[in-house]
């Protein structure tokens, strides 16, 4: 009996994300029994590395063809759970991960929690889990009944510790279905951490008046480390990337600290942004709705404070 | 081309959250419910536009009970041709995405089409899971989609970026911002939209694994400390000391 974790890798090396996935497969595993095996579909020159957030051991398989493919990816990950005995398939949930847990949990039979933001837990007929519903503003715990569960963790939801050594790394060859899909490109900004896994996030809206304003932004944001988003108005007008816009039609995110600036707090933006942890809003408005949902309020001229804070942090 | 879209029927995201059966079931009474916004506004109208411009037939699909009806109507009046309703309350996910794979195995279609996710549960899970079901291909969180020779070129949101796919149909695409221009339905659509077929269909049966056991509401958040903004040193303070998060 084992954990199955699938691992990410971007460029021939672990996504952080992986970490997490390995460290939420290892308590798993503490709580099941057996050992946490994490799968990594490709090659990670880091793959090892695993190995200290949890992993038992780490099983390469190559896909056979570049790039992702939903349905050869749920095969091979559906073949390693059948010979490792997997009781618990475990993905982020992530642009990857949300494209292949369902799959997995169809091709296993197993029931699927996805966006799990709590370890699996014994109960009456089998194991129970918790996850985040009506965009923050309720918890759902499931009980899960199948002999095997597929589970999706929401990012950053568990903080990966070092709990051991590097891994050895083993190369397993299984014949899976083939693609049938290409992948003609694919663009990532470099440099920053993407969104869904920012642990910082520094967020600007309308009240910044103009594309040409985000430099005090991005001067905070660069201080801190942190990941800039905005609000959806500013992404529809083309002030900023489409990427980066939070809330409910754009990206769900979960940092430990939002930082709101020129942003009113719409409803729609407070889905994506309220599992942060602490959320600061810069607004002048004392009526924006948004500082009802703030732990920190600054209400001032952002053209003012935004400076200030960031020589607050430079000289801290 | 014949497409398949999967609506679903969410609360309105400004709708209050309560339970009720032992904080087994979530409160419908007094709340208002929509067509999914990601259904709606781009997986649909991106069917429609795909339709306008290579022919076929749009087909909406839904499980639920005849309370559902009202938000089917309104996906024909944004101009599906014919809509199917699966007889019964979904019991999960799992539940509708069987449904509707059984459809499609009786019934020719090009590509279905579905949103990214409900605002509800956000778990993405259908899609993939229809796919399965029909080992069809399946492309996640679409935001742009073209014809490509005899197949197609989609793009698709990533972590911070996009990945660019070629495929043909059939396949199963989930729809993000960007897809499609959101459709108002105007007095025609909803006019015709009374005289256009809706299919009840009874259900297969579904054996699931996973049930709510219980709700509950996050603990309340302790109200907004406000900082001086002359003084963004004790801003830094606390987020540093207090809040721990630098």
């Amino acid at each position: 009996m084992s954990v199955l974790v699938v691992g990410e890798i971007s460029n021939g090396s672990l996504r952080a994300a992986s970490k997490e996935a390995a460290y939420y497969g290892h308590l798993t595993a503490q709580k099941l029994g057996g050992e946490c095996t994490v799968l990594l579909i490709g090659e990670a020159q880091d793959a090892s590395e695993l190995g200290v957030y949890g992993a038992n051991k780490v099983l390469t398989v190559d896909p056979g063809s570049e790039g992702f493919d939903s349905r050869v990816y749920a095969d091979i990950i559906k073949q390693t759970a059948q010979s490792t005995d997997a009781k618990a398939v475990i993905f982020m949930h992530s642009s990857t991960g949300k494209s292949l847990a369902g799959r997995v949990s169809v091709a296993l039979g197993a029931g699927l929690v996805s966006g799990a933001t709590s370890i699996p837990e014994a109960s009456t007929n089998g194991y129970s889990v918790s996850k985040s519903v009506f965009s923050g503003k309720a918890i759902a715990t499931y009980e899960i009944t199948s002999p095997t569960m597929v589970i999706s963790v929401m990012g950053n939801s568990f903080k990966p510790e070092a709990v051991g050594a590097a891994c050895e790394v083993t190369a397993n060859t299984l014949s899976a279905k083939t693609a049938n899909t290409q992948i003609l490109g694919r663009s990532t900004q470099s440099g920053t951490v993407p969104l869904p896994e920012a642990e910082l996030v520094i967020s600007a809206g309308r009240g910044m008046k103009g594309p040409e304003n985000w430099g005090i932004i991005e001067e905070l944001a660069d201080c801190i480390g942190a990941t800039t988003a905005c609000s959806r108005p500013v992404a529809d007008i083309g002030w900023r990337p489409h990427h980066e816009h939070v809330g409910q039609t754009g990206v769900a995110i979960r940092p430990n600290l939002y930082i709101a600036i020129g942003i009113s707090g719409a409803i729609q933006h407070l889905a994506g942004v309220n599992n942060s942890k602490v959320i600061v809003v810069i607004n002048k408005d004392p009526e924006a709705p948004f500082f009802k949902a703030a732990d920190y309020g600054v209400c001032a001229d952002l053209f003012d404070v935004v400076p200030r804070l960031t020589a607050a942090l430079k000289n801290a | 081309m014949n497409s398949l879209v999967c609506i679903s029927k969410t609360p309105d995201t400004t709708a209050k959250i309560s339970f009720v059966d032992g904080n087994t079931a979530f409160n419908e009474d007094g709340v208002s419910f929509i067509l999914n916004p990601y259904d709606e506004w781009y997986a649909l109208v991106r069917a429609i536009e795909l339709k306008e411009e290579k022919g076929g037939k749009v087909t909406v699909i839904n499980v639920g009970d005849p309370s559902n009806d009202i938000i089917i109507r309104k996906a024909l009046a944004i101009g599906a041709d014919e809509a199917v309703r699966i007889n019964k309350k979904a019991e999960s996910s799992a539940d509708v995405a069987l449904q509707v794979a059984e459809y499609v195995k009786n019934n020719n279609f090009d590509i279905i089409f579905l949103g990214k996710e409900t605002i509800d549960y956000n778990g993405a899970e259908v899609g993939a899971m229809i796919a399965e079901h029909l080992d069809l291909d399946y492309v996640s969180f679409a935001s742009k989609m073209e014809s490509n020779g005899d197949g197609f070129k989609v793009t698709r949101d990533i972590e911070g970026g996009i990945e660019e796919i070629a495929l043909s149909a059939p396949f199963v695409i989930s729809a993000a911002k960007g897809l499609a221009e959101q459709r108002i339905p105007n007095m025609k659509g909803i006019m015709m939209a009374k005289r256009k077929p809706l299919n009840v269909v009874e259900p297969v049966g579904f054996n699931g694994h996973v049930n709510v056991a219980s709700f509950s509401l996050p603990s309340e958040k302790g109200g907004v400390t406000m900082v001086d903004p002359e003084n963004m040193e004790e801003l830094v303070r606390l987020l540093k000391e207090e809040a721990k998060v630098l």
